[in-house]
């Protein structure tokens, strides 16, 4: 049985019921208001208040995950965006220049097929395919599963590549370290105004393909300016992961986060 | 579509809190800037309540409206979504003070 979550091998395609065996379930609040009292009922009363956060399960995996991952000493990276913005070249060419060192590991999520996790497999960095059928997101349940496919004491850096969406994965908090979201010059500048949660939640921001901008009508300028409207705070980087431009930056940034420095 | 997985995330928590008794309504509480649409809340909750102790049940949706609270000058406004600017100084630096509730209220049960 999973000591996480509790479920058992053939619970793992369905929601279930979780058991917690003598540790702590608090809920959790992505929010400042807290209601941590149980659920005031009486059998003569039929209004039963809960006051529970519908996320909560989520939340409490994913406090699991992060807990675990500082144990370990992991590094652990959320990447997000839109389908088609360079997420896993990003990551090629990532592994290939830092490989060697640090240890990394790649969780793949998608809904369908394992060809990204073909692409970094033959990077030589291990890599665990989550497939999701219809949904639209990883979640920390599925990202504790798919972390036991690693000896995470052998790691500095796990990086998850999330399902190419830029609404759902905003929501479900894996227990990553950082939200890393991918935008691409071929896309519409606007992008953070148009998916604002995605943009509010991540800390950092590639903004990917930067070699096509004498192209194509971008402007980044723009882009930066409205990305930090919906976040004061995101760090972006511009980078261009087919001819490397920029990436030396974003490296730094990622070795920063590393117990290696 | 990510209600799909919040509806069962209701159910889960409601069968949790009824006692083995039948639920005849629910109420949830949805923040406008949660990411969730309350019409696709209600579209999945039929199928996900079917065969456990929601079906049937009566489903009630308030939305929250979301407030902020300027960090440059302290002043609190409603808002739209996360890119609205501080009505006084014109500041994106915005706590967010309500909006992003995703909660199952109260049940009322047979």
């Amino acid at each position: 049985m999973c000591t996480t979550c509790g479920c058992s091998p053939e619970d793992m395609n369905h929601e279930h019921e979780h058991h917690h065996d003598g540790h702590d379930h608090h809920h959790d609040h992505s929010h400042s208001h807290h209601h941590d009292h149980p659920a005031k009922e009486s059998l003569a009363e039929k209004t039963i208040a809960v006051e529970a956060d519908i996320l909560s399960k989520n939340n409490r995996i994913a406090r699991e995950n992060r807990n675990m991952f500082f144990r370990k000493g992991v590094f652990v990276l959320n990447l997000v965006s839109s389908p088609g913005s360079g997420k896993t070249t990003i990551l090629e060419r990532t592994l290939a220049d830092l490989k060697d060192k640090y240890r990394f590991a790649v969780i793949e999520g998608d809904q369908q097929t394992d060809n990204d996790a073909v692409r970094i497999s033959a990077t030589g960095v291990p890599v665990h395919q989550v497939n999701t059928g219809a949904g639209c997101h990883l979640d920390a349940h599925m990202v504790c599963h798919a972390a036991e496919a690693f000896d995470l004491d052998g790691l500095d850096v796990l990086m998850i590549e999330n399902v190419g969406n830029l609404v759902c994965p905003a929501a479900f908090d894996l227990g990553e370290h950082h939200k890393v979201v991918v935008l691409s010059v071929t896309e519409g500048e606007d992008k953070p105004l148009k998916y604002p949660a995605m943009f509010h939640n991540a800390d950092v921001m590639l903004l990917n393909k930067v070699d096509l901008l004498p192209h194509v009508d971008f402007d980044a300028g723009k882009c930066k300016e409205m990305a930090r409207r919906v976040n004061p705070d995101i760090l972006i980087f511009d980078v261009s992961s087919k001819t490397g431009e920029g990436m030396e930056a974003w490296y730094s940034w990622l070795a920063s986060g590393t117990r290696k420095g | 579509m990510h209600e799909l997985s919040i509806t069962q995330g209701v159910v889960d928590i409601c069968e949790s809190n009824a006692g083995g008794r039948r639920i005849t309504t629910v109420v949830l509480e949805i923040g406008r800037l949660s990411g969730v649409i309350p019409e696709a809340v209600e579209f999945c909750f039929e199928a996900c309540t079917r065969g456990t102790l929601l079906e049937g049940a009566r489903l009630i949706i308030e939305n929250i409206p979301a407030r902020g609270k300027c960090e440059d000058c302290s002043c609190e406004f409603d808002l739209g979504s996360y890119y609205e600017p501080c009505p006084t100084c014109g500041g994106f630096r915005v706590a967010i003070l309500s909006g992003e509730e995703l909660r199952v209220k109260e049940l009322e049960v047979d």
